[in-house]
C-alpha cells in the first residue's frame, strides 16, 4: 500500500508505561491493518499487534538520548511507547500511521476475509433476529402489536423498519415511543423514545392518547412512570428550544421522574480525565483515588445504574409501564433500557442474548455508532464513551452476581473491541437503514463469530437456577470499582498474575480434550461423535459403563 | 466470683436482635462473665454467641420504654439490640462496658475456655524455634542457635532462643543489645535457600545525636556479608523521622561506620497514625450515603490503601535486594516491633513458597510476629469504634494481613489457604478464645504460663475439618518468587474485612461454592480417567483382540 513509507523498523524499544524496567527490543512491521512489533529480546517469542483502525491517537515526541519517541493510543485502551533508533524511521512510521488510522478509502470491515464463502456470510447476518425475541417475550398479544409503519423509515429514519407499536411529528427526529420490553410477569413495559417537542407550552393530543394507551396496556396498574434521564437542568434548557419534557397536567396519570445522567460531551471529557489517572507514570495512592474521583467517571456509572435500577424496579415491583427519554432517545436511553433488560429477564445474561439485546436495543434502535466511536474522521464533539459505560454496568453487574451471568469478562472486552475495531460491518453506521445499503452486501457481521467462539467467553460459575430472578444490585458507592481489566487490559503487570476464569475454563475444557484420544481407543468406530464436543461427563459415564 | 458483681440483670427477656443481612430474633439476652447471648429458645434459628471483648463500644438510645443498644464490634460488625425497659437496658449497657474493657490479665476469657473439641495435636508445641532452626541447620552451618536470652534479661521482646551468625560469640550480641533499641540486637529472620542470602531485623541502633558506635554490633552484621558483598539497610522510615529518632537517643547506621552496607529509607507510617487510618476508613465504608465522590474521598482521605501501597512496595524492596541483587537485608524502624515485622514477613511470603502453606503461614505468624515480640495485646485492645482514647493501639497485624490478601488476589493459585485463614487471624487477634495472641511477647506469656493454661489457636486450626475449610481449592504449589504489582489500581480495598458487614455475601458465597464444586467434581473425573486409563492397559495386555470391535 502506498502509505507504508517503512514497512519494517529494526532495533525498536517497547516502553514499560509505568515501571523503570528494561524496555523489550525487537523489530516493527506496518501491514495494511496492523502495527506489528515482535520481541527479539526474550526467548519466547511475543508479539503486540495493534489494529490500525483502533488507533485513536499517535504522536511522536522530540528526539531524546534513547532515540525517537512514539506514542500510541488506541480506542481500546492500549497504549505502547515505542522509541525509534533513527528519526526519520520514526517519522515515516509516524506519518504512516496517521494515514493508515484514518481510513481514507474503506473501514477494515470491508477488507476483512475471513475465509468464508458469499452464503455463510449472507446467513451470518440473520444469525441474530431482534424481531423474534419480541415473540419471546409473549408478543404480539391482546395489548400489543407489530407494526411495520416505518417500513421504508418514512416514519422515522432512524429507527429499524419492524417496530412493535406504532404523531410521530411531536417527538425530536421523529423517535416515537415504541416497546424496548416486555415483562410477561407483570404486564409491565419499558418504552422508549426521544423527548417531546413541548417547549414552554405546546402539546400534542394524539402524544398524550398514545401514552394513555401505553399505560391502558398494563390494566392492573393506574399510573405509568413517565422517565426523563437527563439532569432537570438539562431538560429544562431544552424547553426554550421547543423542546423538553412532559407536562404531567398534560397527561393523564403520569409519575414523571428525572434520573440525571449527563450528557455525551460530559462523559466524553469524563472518560478522558479517566484515561490520564490510568496513565500516570508512578503515582501515590492519593494521586490515583484523587484522581478517579475528579475524573467523576464511577459517579456517572453509578448514575446510569441507579436509572436502570429504578426502571427494572418500576416494572418488577411496582408493576408499572416505564416510557423512557432523554433528548433523541439514542444514548442515555439505549443505555438505561438495555440495563433494565438485563436486571429483568436473565435471557439477556446469556451469551447469545447479550447479542440480541445489543442488537435490539443498540444497533435497531440507532445508536450513533460511528459518530460516538469515531469511525470516520467526523465532529470530535460526537463521540462519547455512552457503549463502554453500558458494558462496564454489565460488568459491574457481573462483580455482583458471580453466579448470575453465562458469559465473563472476556465476552465484553470483546465485544467492546468490536464495537471499535470496525473488523465487522455490525457497528457501523448510524442506523438500520444506513446497514442495509452497503453493509449486507460486503461486510460480515460479528455474532457469528463470537457464537463460534463462545467456549472462550464462558462463566464456568454460571448457574441456570436462577430462575427468572430479577437482579436488585446495590448502587452503594463502594459497590463501582475501576475496571482495571479494561483501562488496564493491555497492562499486564497490574493484572492478577494468576486468572481464577482461566483456570476453571481450563479444568472444565481440559478433560474434554483429554478424553478424546481415550474415546477414540473406547470406541474406534464412533470417533467421529468425540469431535461433536460432548460434555466431558457423558462421556466419562459412557466409557465408565462400557468398561464396567 | 467476681464477675456476678458486674452483671446487674444476667437475664431479659423479649430483646430483639438486628444484624444486618440476617432475619431479627426475639429471644432472651444473657450475660455471662465473657460472653453476651442471645437465644430465641427455638430450633433452627442462630443464637448469638459474643465475646465481651469482641466489644469496642455501645451506643444507648431510648424511645418511651423502648431501649436500643448499638454493639459495635472489634471484628466491625454492628448489631442492635432492643430491650424492653428502661432500668433493664440501662444495667445490660453498663455491665458490657465494664464487661468489654476488663484490663485484668487474668480475667480474659482463654484462661476459662475449655475445648469442646479433640487436640490431637498441640499448637503450643507445633512451632518452636529449635524445630525451625534443624531446617536451618540443613541449609547452612553458618548459623547457630543462642541462648543468650534465655531468662529474657538482654532483649525483653525476644524469645529465649534466637538465630544469629555462628562466629559471633554471646558476649558481641549483648553488647550490640545494648547499642539497640529495646535490645534488639540484629537477628535472623530469613535464609534465602536460592543463593544464601538472608534478611536480618532489628530495633534502631542508639547513636544519639553525637553519633555513638557500637563495634560488636557492626561486628555482627558484617558477619553475615560475603567478603566484597555490601549489604542493604531498610530503614522503614523516613529520612527526617529517622533524623528526628537521634534527638530521642535513636538514629540510624552511619556510612562511615558500616561502609559495606547501603542505607534506604522507605515510608511506612508509625502505629498512631494507623489506627486513625483505620478509624477513618470504617467511618467511610460505613457511611450510607449515595454520593460517588463522598465515598472515594473519604477513601482516600483515611490513607489505608496508602498504607498497604507503602508496606508492600518496602516489602518488594527487601525482597528484591536478596532474590534479584544477591544482597542480605537488615530492617528496622523505631523499635523494630512493628512496621518492620510487616517488611520481614511479606519479603518471605514473596520470596518462600513455604509460607504460603496453611503450616508454613502458622509458622510465619509464630517466627515473625509472636516470638519476635509484636505486642499483641496492646496493639488490639481497641479497634476502629472504641471512643476511649488510643493508647498504643494499631492494626499493624490487620494491615499485613491485607497486604497479604492483596498478594493472595493477584496470586490466587499460589496460596494453599483463602482469604477464610485471614479473615479468622483477623478477629482472634482482636478477641478469641485461645491464648495464642494473649500478651506482648515470648516473656509475658512464659510468665502467664499459657501454654499450659490456655488453648492454642493453632490446636484449632490444624484440626483437618478446619483445614479443609480455610484451604484454598484453587491452590497448585508455586515455588517460584512472585512479585506482586503495587500499582494503585491494583491494589483492591479488602472487602472481606471492610465490606463484610455492609453487603450481602449471598452470591459471593454462592460463586465460591460453585467453584469448589467444579474443582472437585474435576478432581474426580481425573481420578477417573487415570482409572480408565490402567484399566484400558490391562485390556489391552490381556485380550489384544478387543482393540477392534
Amino acid at each position: 500500500m502506498e502509505h507504508i513509507l517503512t514497512p519494517k523498523v529494526e532495533e525498536v524499544k517497547l516502553l514499560d508505561r509505568y515501571t523503570a524496567k528494561k524496555p523489550a527490543i525487537g523489530t516493527l512491521y506496518l501491514t495494511a491493518t496492523h502495527l506489528i512489533f515482535v520481541e527479539t529480546s526474550c526467548n519466547t517469542r511475543k508479539e503486540t499487534w495493534m489494529l490500525h483502525h483502533l488507533i485513536a491517537t499517535v504522536e511522536k515526541l522530540p528526539l531524546t538520548a534513547m532515540g525517537c519517541p512514539l506514542h500510541i493510543s488506541c480506542k481500546n485502551f492500549h497504549v505502547a511507547h515505542f522509541v525509534i533508533s533513527s528519526e526519520r524511521d520514526c517519522q515515516n512510521v509516524h506519518q504512516s500511521l496517521v494515514r493508515l488510522s484514518q481510513p481514507v478509502e474503506e473501514l477494515y470491515a470491508f477488507l476483512y476475509n475471513p475465509k468464508q464463502d458469499e452464503d455463510e456470510r449472507r446467513n451470518g447476518w440473520g444469525f441474530i433476529d431482534s424481531a423474534m425475541d419480541f415473540k419471546r417475550m409473549g408478543l404480539p398479544n391482546e395489548f400489543w402489536e407489530m407494526t411495520d409503519l416505518n417500513k421504508n423509515y418514512e416514519l422515522c429514519s432512524t429507527y429499524h423498519s419492524e417496530l412493535v407499536f406504532g404523531s410521530a411529528k411531536f417527538r425530536s427526529r421523529g423517535r416515537i415511543p415504541t416497546l424496548s420490553y416486555y415483562h410477561k410477569e407483570s404486564n409491565a413495559a419499558i418504552c422508549r423514545c426521544s423527548q417531546p417537542l413541548s417547549g414552554l407550552s405546546a402539546r400534542c393530543v394524539e402524544d398524550e392518547e398514545m401514552l394513555q394507551a401505553i399505560s391502558r396496556a398494563n390494566p392492573k396498574s393506574t399510573f405509568m412512570y413517565v422517565v426523563d434521564t437527563r439532569p432537570k437542568l438539562n431538560a429544562m434548557a431544552n424547553r426554550a428550544a421547543g423542546k423538553g419534557y412532559e407536562n404531567e397536567d398534560n397527561y393523564s396519570n403520569i409519575c414523571f421522574q428525572f434520573v440525571g445522567i449527563e450528557n455525551i460531551h460530559v462523559m466524553r471529557n469524563s472518560l478522558q480525565k479517566l484515561l490520564e489517572v490510568c496513565a500516570m507514570k508512578s503515582p501515590t495512592m492519593s494521586d490515583y483515588l484523587t484522581g478517579l474521583e475528579n475524573s467523576g467517571w464511577l459517579r456517572h456509572i453509578k448514575a446510569v445504574m441507579d436509572a436502570g435500577v429504578f426502571l427494572a424496579k418500576a416494572v418488577a415491583e411496582d408493576k408499572a409501564s416505564v416510557l423512557v427519554h432523554c433528548s433523541d432517545g439514542w444514548d442515555r436511553t439505549a443505555q438505561v433500557c438495555s440495563l433494565a433488560s438485563i436486571l429483568l429477564d436473565p435471557f439477556y445474561r446469556t451469551i447469545k442474548g447479550l447479542m440480541v439485546l445489543i442488537e435490539k436495543e443498540w444497533i435497531s434502535m440507532g445508536h450513533k455508532f460511528t459518530q460516538r466511536c469515531g469511525h470516520v474522521d467526523g465532529d470530535p464533539k460526537e463521540v462519547s464513551p455512552v457503549f463502554t459505560q453500558f458494558i462496564e454496568c454489565l460488568w459491574n453487574l457481573m462483580e455482583q452476581y458471580p453466579c448470575g451471568f453465562e458469559y465473563n469478562e472476556k465476552y465484553l472486552l470483546e465485544i467492546h473491541n468490536h464495537v471499535y475495531s470496525c473488523q465487522f460491518g455490525n457497528f457501523i453506521g448510524n442506523c438500520q437503514r444506513e446497514r442495509e445499503e452497503i453493509l449486507y452486501e460486503r461486510t460480515f457481521s460479528v455474532w457469528p463469530f463470537l457464537w463460534e467462539n463462545r467456549h472462550q467467553y464462558r462463566n464456568p460459575l454460571h448457574k441456570c437456577s436462577l430462575g427468572r430472578e430479577v437482579l436488585r444490585p446495590s448502587t452503594l458507592p463502594l459497590n463501582f470499582k475501576f475496571w482495571c481489566g479494561m483501562y488496564n487490559h493491555f497492562d499486564k503487570g497490574m493484572q492478577p498474575k494468576q486468572s481464577i476464569l482461566e483456570h476453571l475454563l481450563t479444568i472444565t475444557q481440559k478433560k474434554k480434550i483429554e478424553l478424546l484420544p481415550q474415546r477414540a481407543q473406547l470406541f474406534p468406530w464412533r470417533s467421529k461423535m468425540s469431535e461433536e464436543g460432548q460434555s466431558s461427563s457423558e462421556i466419562t459415564t459412557e466409557a465408565v459403563k462400557l468398561v464396567a | 466470683m467476681e464477675f456476678a458483681e458486674l452483671i446487674k440483670t444476667p437475664r431479659v427477656d423479649g430483646v430483639v436482635l438486628r444484624r444486618p443481612f440476617l432475619p431479627t430474633v426475639e429471644g432472651t439476652l444473657c450475660l455471662t462473665g465473657h460472653h453476651l447471648i442471645l437465644s430465641s429458645r427455638q430450633d433452627n434459628t442462630e443464637e448469638l454467641w459474643l465475646l465481651h471483648a469482641n466489644i469496642d463500644a455501645i451506643e444507648k438510645r431510648f424511645v418511651g420504654s423502648l431501649g436500643t443498644i448499638i454493639v459495635k464490634c472489634k471484628d466491625l460488625r454492628v448489631i442492635q439490640l432492643d430491650i424492653p425497659g428502661m432500668e433493664e437496658c440501662l444495667n445490660i449497657a453498663s455491665s458490657i462496658e465494664v464487661l468489654s474493657t476488663l484490663d485484668s490479665v487474668s480475667l480474659m476469657y482463654p484462661l476459662f475456655y475449655r475445648p469442646m473439641f479433640q487436640v490431637i495435636e498441640d499448637g503450643w508445641k507445633s512451632f518452636l524455634p529449635e524445630d525451625a532452626f534443624k531446617d536451618l541447620e540443613s541449609m547452612t552451618e553458618e548459623w547457630r542457635l543462642s541462648d543468650v536470652n534465655k531468662d529474657y534479661s538482654v532483649c525483653s521482646s525476644y524469645p529465649p532462643l534466637v538465630a544469629v551468625p555462628k562466629d559471633v560469640d554471646d558476649d558481641t550480641l549483648r553488647k550490640a543489645a545494648a547499642f539497640r533499641h529495646g535490645g534488639r540486637f540484629p537477628v535472623l529472620s530469613y535464609y534465602h535457600k536460592k543463593n544464601g542470602m538472608v534478611m536480618m531485623r532489628s530495633g534502631q541502633p542508639l547513636t544519639g545525636t553525637n553519633g555513638r558506635r557500637c563495634k560488636e554490633d557492626e561486628k555482627l552484621i558484617n558477619a553475615t556479608l560475603r567478603a566484597g558483598k555490601r549489604g542493604y539497610i531498610i530503614d522503614t522510615r523516613t529520612v527526617s523521622v529517622a533524623q528526628q529518632a537521634k534527638a530521642r537517643g535513636g538514629g540510624f547506621e552511619s556510612e562511615a561506620n558500616y561502609p559495606q552496607w547501603r542505607r534506604i529509607h522507605k515510608a511506612i507510617e508509625r502505629s498512631s497514625i494507623l489506627q486513625e487510618s483505620l478509624i477513618k476508613l470504617v467511618e467511610a465504608c460505613n457511611d450510607q450515603s449515595h454520593s460517588m465522590d463522598r465515598w472515594l474521598s473519604k477513601l482516600e482521605a483515611s490513607n489505608w490503601q496508602t498504607h498497604v501501597k507503602e508496606i508492600l512496595t518496602s516489602a518488594c524492596l527487601a525482597a528484591q535486594c536478596i532474590d534479584r541483587e544477591g544482597a542480605s537485608v537488615l530492617v528496622h524502624g523505631t523499635e523494630g516491633t512493628d512496621s518492620t515485622l510487616q517488611v520481614t514477613s511479606l519479603a518471605q511470603i514473596i520470596l518462600d513458597p513455604a509460607c504460603r502453606t496453611i503450616q508454613g503461614f502458622q509458622a510465619l505468624v509464630e517466627r515473625e510476629w509472636l516470638q519476635a515480640g509484636h505486642p499483641f495485646q496492646q496493639r488490639c485492645s481497641q479497634s476502629a469504634y472504641s471512643n476511649s482514647k488510643p493508647r498504643c493501639e494499631a492494626p499493624v497485624f490487620l494491615l499485613f494481613l491485607d497486604c497479604v490478601w492483596q498478594i493472595l488476589r493477584q496470586f490466587p493459585c499460589s496460596f494453599q489457604f483463602s482469604q477464610h485463614f485471614l479473615v479468622l487471624l483477623f478477629e482472634h487477634t482482636y478477641a478469641s478464645q485461645f491464648g495464642t495472641f494473649m500478651g506482648n511477647s515470648a516473656s509475658e506469656r512464659s510468665k502467664l504460663n499459657l501454654s499450659q493454661k490456655t488453648v492454642s489457636l493453632w490446636s484449632w486450626v490444624n484440626r483437618p475439618q478446619e483445614v479443609e475449610r480455610l484451604s484454598n481449592p484453587l491452590y497448585e504449589a508455586n515455588c517460584l518468587v512472585i512479585w506482586p504489582s503495587v500499582a494503585p489500581q491494583s491494589l483492591l480495598l479488602w472487602e472481606g474485612v471492610f465490606l463484610r458487614w455492609k453487603r450481602s455475601s449471598r452470591c459471593l458465597d454462592e460463586a465460591y461454592d460453585e467453584m469448589v464444586h467444579i474443582i472437585q467434581y474435576n478432581k474426580e473425573l481425573q481420578n477417573k480417567v487415570n482409572n480408565l486409563r490402567r484399566q484400558l492397559a490391562q485390556l489391552e495386555t490381556e485380550e489384544p483382540l478387543l482393540q477392534t470391535p
